[in-house]
């Protein structure tokens, strides 16, 4: 699998994503630059955190916008893999390749912190490492990943199984003490019907490594890798 | 606009009547207003250093890994492997005030483009913020903003913040201080420098557009505050860190060119303090011609042109043979690019506008002939040393600890830190709180810098000479907790007015005292900030002269941090006296801010250091925290919250107080946490460095030898509780 990073203005946690694929692939990602129009050939395209454009606008706004969306829309149509986290997962909202929208956090502030995901389901190419029900720490850095959508919405997502992380305590349950931004129904990622597609808030990439705190992350890049 | 120019308006614009003659004799006519405008901003006291200079000079700049000391954008060290620390603090404290959220903002935004200029790749931002009390209301705005301008700026462009101290003391009430640093990393043979060269060369403009935003920012920074200070809101800017992140990558793209002969950001005093000092450092004149500035607002004159701080702009002089491939990159990234002037043989600076000649004044004597005062100054009185055993203790040490663990300057600052984006970058390793010093490693190899900021500005009023050596070594002993070699600092000067001579000789002391510490630590200064007229109605803060500190660790696995782990026997070192005098204990437990700070000994501290970083480096020691506010028993309190290990206290010497032992803030000492405690204390004791076991960690509670115990999860709930509860 060759993986690629797409560039927007303002987007900043490139390098961190581009180590951890690095790191599961062997391989240096393709960086795609937002005015480009093609991706170069990758199977797996990751649009990674940061401010695109600012989010002067709504968060991702601009960004959807951008000519390379027209490339990623087909490449998702087609059943490519779509990877986006934080600002990523944003964009991809924005640009309709996922639904629902990500808000404020409840508190009004940036959130910069660790939190435990639940896995909701291992049986996709993103989280087969990982098991069913098991928790991995990740990275929380954002001001706006409190996840909303309709509850018609939110009913479809969890009757298609297409939640698949939710955030929770370290051993598992679902606390609104631990869903710091607000996301409805702890929704932390969830995944495009065909499982090809996967929007969530916390960053994986920032735990690949034990020197920087944990290597909670690796699975999710290794899976990648391997299919 | 154009008003008479004489004497009067010299005067409104911050020049002193003598000032303003020499204006006159420079340029042998009445200065148009233009160039009264640059006299004033080039002459204040924020880019003249007038009032400090002459004290400046004492401080140690050398070592043989520093590349560029003071006088560049921001200092440069060798951190091996070929590569280089530029660094520096600067502050914006009067704008921070006037509009928290803003003035912070941009003294992060501002920060960083010192260091870019010079060709770094920012990796890490700290900073040092100081308070009023938090019973004064508006203190909590004032933090609420701060916190959030700094975080909305460096999360946006993506450095993380790393780490940073805060303090409250009534005498911020006025005045807060924000001091920002960033640290960034160059190629060490890809330095870029800020001389002008080559007669006919293009000046040119990249950035954000030039709005009327902040004219005289650099005059209002160099006056005291009063109480229609808010008036001055105009003057402070606004701050766009999504051009900021523009502007690094496409800085940094050009700079992997050869493109640029010298670059500068536009900072205080903006198109005049670069162009200006551009020309001058190169030797070179320079004609601008406004016509070209790219601009936010119509019908702005030369004089706003050229003394707004409209933030987010370089100014740079380029190769005239790559302009075209230097306007290509700016174009890719959306950013303006315009050709606003060349250089020049003449020696002067020469600005037009709209066909008409505003300025033209020659740069040696406006950079030569810069006011230089040798204030006068008054010795603080010395204070009397405490005698520990006459200052009772009615508290009992759990109760003073939960007490201090909980108070405004010792609570946990995590409400803070959790609002700055500290792993972005994913070097990160050790995060706010985690260690003594924040660790980021370099991208792709084992180094790592170990970075700090540290000051004790109650130390620094009792005693300003003590007070600066203690800030210094404070950093040192920082750096050295984590296991790094330190190696430089930058330091920010925040003073009161220095037309009074208290004040002037708090800071000359505290000069003396840093530079002492910098020399025996091998420690120089590479890079700093000046920030006077702290005062609001006539009230001066603490002398606060905050140091960032810079050290390297050449295997970043090697770092330690304060987390007590469990069964482990846990080594005081370091002498102790029960020095109580200046201290938080004496402060909140007994009520008294009084006394001679503890003395500063720099010969011990190097032995103390060196010692506990050798037995870090070679794994001997697994935890470690130095002991400062609030002696022993906090530090213990703080490693122990840090894991959730609990530890008991078995020794206790009969001949301190107990409370003076256990709180006391005698210097040069260290909490260490080792397996085997004889075999330390032997190899410590044969090396002449002070060590003594005080008990071993493990369990759920601190327990003390006279039996007192608490929990840990009591000490956290009072250590957390403090900024939750008074910022909801």
């Amino acid at each position: 699998m060759k993986a690629g990073i797409v560039i927007f203005p303002g987007i900043n946690r490139e390098r961190d994503m581009a180590i951890a694929l690095e790191a599961s692939f062997g391989a240096k990602p393709r960086m795609i630059w937002h005015k480009d129009t093609d991706l170069g050939g990758v199977d797996l395209v990751v649009v990674p955190g940061g401010f695109s454009f600012g989010d002067y606008l709504r968060c991702g706004a601009m960004a959807a916008q951008s000519p390379i969306m027209r490339a990623i829309h087909d490449h998702a149509a087609k059943g490519g893999y779509v990877l986006g986290v934080c600002n990523g997962f944003q964009i991809l909202t924005e640009a309709g390749i996922l639904p629902g929208a990500l808000l404020r956090n409840a508190s009004l502030r940036f959130l910069s912190m660790d939190c435990h995901l639940r896995v909701e389901r291992a049986d996709t190419t993103f989280t087969r490492q990982y098991r069913k029900g098991q928790t991995f720490r990740a990275v929380m850095a954002h001001g706006d990943g409190n996840y909303f959508a309709d509850d018609a919405t939110l009913d479809r997502l969890e009757g298609e199984n297409l939640v698949a992380l939710r955030y929770a305590t370290k051993a598992g349950d679902i606390d609104p003490e631990v869903n710091l931004n607000g996301s409805a129904r702890s929704i932390a990622g969830i995944l495009s019907p065909n499982l090809r597609v996967l929007g969530l808030m916390p960053h994986p990439e920032d735990l690949v490594d034990p020197l920087m705190g944990g290597a909670d992350g690796k699975p999710l890049f290794d899976a990648l890798a391997a299919a | 606009m154009n008003a008479i120019v004489n004497e009067s308006l010299a005067r409104s614009f911050g020049l002193s009547a003598e000032e303003y003659g020499r204006v006159l004799a420079i340029m042998g006519r009445t200065p148009s207003f233009t160039e009264l405008g640059v006299f004033s901003v080039m002459w204040s006291e924020h880019c003249s250093y007038k009032s400090s200079r002459v004290w400046l000079k004492q401080l140690p700049t050398k070592a043989p890994w520093v590349i560029h000391g003071p006088g560049e954008n921001a200092g440069v060290v060798d951190i091996g492997d070929g590569l280089a620390a530029i660094f520096k603090m600067e502050s914006h404290n009067h704008p921070s005030f006037i509009e928290p959220y803003q003035g912070a903002a941009t003294g992060v935004g501002g920060i960083l483009r010192d260091v870019f200029t010079m060709g770094a790749r920012p990796i890490a931002n700290l900073n040092a913020l100081r308070f009023g009390s938090p019973t004064n209301p508006r203190t909590k705005r004032v933090v609420d903003g701060v916190v959030r301008g700094i975080g909305g700026y460096g999360n946006c462009v993506g450095v993380p913040t790393v780490g940073g101290e805060i303090n409250f003391h009534p005498s911020y009430d006025g005045n807060p201080l924000v001091n920002a640093m960033t640290v960034g990393i160059a190629a060490k043979d890809k330095i870029f420098l800020s001389a002008a060269a080559g007669i006919g060369n293009p000046v040119v403009y990249v950035g954000s557009k030039t709005g009327r935003d902040g004219i005289h920012g650099a005059t209002m920074a160099s006056t005291e505050f009063s109480a229609d200070s808010e008036d001055k809101r105009p003057t402070v800017q606004v701050g766009d860190p999504f051009t900021e992140k523009l502007l690094i990558e496409a800085c940094l793209e050009l700079m992997a060119t050869d493109a640029i002969v010298a670059i500068q950001d536009m900072g205080a005093a903006g198109l005049t303090s670069s162009s200006v000092e551009m020309a001058g450092k190169g030797d070179v004149g320079i004609e601008l011609d406004l016509d070209h500035v790219p601009a936010r607002e119509t019908g702005m004159s030369a004089y706003e042109f050229m003394l707004s701080e409209s933030q987010e702009r370089m100014l740079m002089v380029l190769r005239p043979d790559r302009e075209d491939l230097a306007r290509s990159i700016f174009d890719k990234w959306d950013l303006d690019f315009a050709v606003i002037g060349r250089i020049t043989d003449t020696g002067r600076i020469v600005v037009r506008h709209k066909g008409v000649v505003e300025a033209d004044i020659p740069l040696a004597p406006l950079n030569d002939q810069a006011p230089l005062y040798t204030r006068p100054t008054v010795d603080t009185p010395k204070s009397e040393k405490l005698n520990p055993a006459r200052i009772e203790d009615r508290f009992g040490l759990t109760r003073a600890l939960e007490k201090l663990v909980g108070c405004p300057d010792l609570c946990s600052r995590a409400w803070v830190w959790d609002q700055y984006d500290s792993t972005v970058g994913g070097q990160t390793v050790k995060r706010p709180g985690a260690a003594d010093a924040a660790v980021v490693k370099l991208e792709g190899l084992k180094r790592a810098l170990a970075l700090t900021t540290d000051c004790t500005p109650r130390y620094c009023l009792a005693d300003p000479e003590v007070g600066g050596a203690q800030a210094v070594a404070e950093a040192w002993r920082n750096l050295t907790a984590v296991g790094a070699r330190p190696l430089a600092i930058t330091d920010n000067m925040n003073f009161g007015n220095p037309e009074k001579p208290e004040i002037m000789g708090q800071f000359a002391a505290a000069i003396r005292g840093m530079a002492a510490a910098c020399e025996a630590l091998d420690f120089p200064v590479v890079s700093g900030n000046v920030s006077l007229y702290n005062e609001t109605e006539g009230k001066g803060i603490l002398p606060t002269p905050a140091i960032g500190g810079l050290g390297v660790l050449d295997d970043a696995s090697q770092a330690v941090g304060l987390a007590l782990p469990p069964w482990l026997d846990i080594v005081l070192i370091g002498a102790t006296t029960g020095w109580l005098g200046q201290s938080i204990w004496l402060r909140e437990i007994a009520g008294r801010e009084d006394g001679a700070p503890p003395p500063v000994d720099l010969a011990v501290e190097r032995a103390n250091g060196d010692f506990v970083r050798t037995h870090i480096l070679n794994g001997t020691i697994r935890a470690c925290h130095d002991v400062s506010d609030g002696g022993i028993l906090v530090a213990l309190a703080e490693m122990a919250m840090a894991s959730g290990i609990g530890a008991r206290m078995m020794t206790h010497p009969r001949d301190i107080p107990g409370h003076a032992f256990w709180f006391g803030e005698d210097q040069a000492r260290y909490l260490v946490a080792v397996p085997d405690h004889a075999a330390f204390v032997r190899i410590a004791e044969a090396a002449g460095i002070p060590a003594m076991r005080l008990g071993t960690s493990g369990g759920q509670d601190l327990t003390l030898p006279d039996g007192g115990s608490i929990s840990i999860a009591t000490l956290k709930a009072a250590n957390e509780s403090f900024f939750p509860t008074w910022m909801a």
